[in-house]
């Protein structure tokens, strides 16, 4: 597992409350994790800060699962 | 009294009047506060004045109607405050006019500072006060928002938004530990209720039970109960500060 997943896990740990081994590549935040609309927004915030990025409202709406999370960031890093 | 040491707070409008008295009261209860005026030049007259008579103050120029000039204020409060814990919506303008006569831009005018105004500058503090899951939002509304008022078919409608914003600010925000609610003024002895014609001051004060004006401090202390831990369990609500005039 690299580096950014990790550190993007532990963010959704942390943010959402729920344990480490419930947080699956294609959990969905909202129908897997228990987030709410709320939340979703708080953790963009986190990703944004964890890694020092911008992530536009159109992105960050796209941004519903793991899996996405973790792509789109080190897309963003690599960019 | 209430004590609110290591608290900070933003104050728009605090040049004069109701806002003036809000930021000598935040002051004085012990929070770091900082304001904002119209203009640059109004906020620094008011910080030397405020200086003058010991209250030690930061004072900001900035529009609040316009979303630029909003996010430009928060982050300097924010250098200067580090964080900010009490949002004071207070600026707000009139723009009175019996309706046939009301212009289009007295309405525009009237709501892009009163209604959004709060929308700009609330829009800028929530990401900080989300981070630090603590926030008290005060906004300053006002009894014509549930009275109505002849001349001031604009200014009424912008208090009575302000209601459904704070109401659903409340309801979003409330899981985060920040609440929202509206301070309805009466009639208050202010720079802006002194331009109403005598007569129309007179018909007021006999609808008022306590049977004078308001003063500056009536609503600051209402301000700083909702800033306190007194108010901790108090959001979505609308403190109605009038003397008893309904």
């Amino acid at each position: 597992m690299s580096d950014v997943a990790e550190r993007v896990k532990k963010i959704i740990v942390d943010q959402l409350g729920v344990e480490e081994a419930d947080v699956k590549d294609d959990s969905n935040f909202i129908d897997d994790l228990g987030a709410d609309s709320l939340d979703t927004v708080e953790l963009v915030m986190a990703f944004e800060e964890e890694f020092g990025l911008e992530i536009p409202d159109e992105e960050a709406e796209k941004i519903t699962t793991v899996k996405i999370a973790i792509e789109h960031i080190q897309k963003a890093l690599n960019g | 009294m209430i004590d609110l040491t290591g608290k900070t707070a933003l104050v728009t409008g605090g040049t004069r009047g109701i806002g003036k008295a809000i930021v000598e009261a935040l002051v004085q209860a012990g929070a770091k506060v900082v304001f904002t005026g119209s203009s640059a030049e109004s906020a620094e007259k008011a910080m030397v004045a405020f200086a003058e008579s010991g209250i030690h103050t930061f004072g900001l120029g900035g529009d609040v109607s316009d979303p630029e000039q909003a996010q430009k204020v928060v982050d300097l409060s924010l250098e200067y405050l580090e964080k900010i814990d009490i949002l004071v919506n207070n600026a707000g303008i009139t723009k009175d006019q019996l309706f046939m006569k009301m212009k289009r831009e007295d309405w525009d005018q009237v709501m892009d500072t009163n209604l959004g105004g709060v929308f700009n500058v609330t829009k800028a503090v929530i990401k900080p006060m989300l981070k630090a899951r603590y926030g008290r939002i005060i906004n300053l509304g006002s009894v014509v928002g549930s009275t109505g008022n002849p001349g001031q078919v604009n200014y009424s409608a912008s208090k009575a938004g302000l209601i459904g914003l704070s109401k659903s600010l409340a309801k979003e925000l409330g899981g985060r530990n920040i609440t929202c609610n509206v301070i309805a003024p009466g009639f208050i002895a202010t720079d802006m209720t002194e331009q109403l014609p005598e007569a129309q001051k007179d018909t007021l004060i006999s609808q008022i039970a306590l049977g004078r004006l308001g003063e500056g401090k009536d609503i600051a202390g209402a301000v700083l109960y909702l800033a306190s831990p007194l108010a901790d369990y108090v959001t979505g609500t609308v403190l109605h500060v009038n003397g008893g005039m309904y």
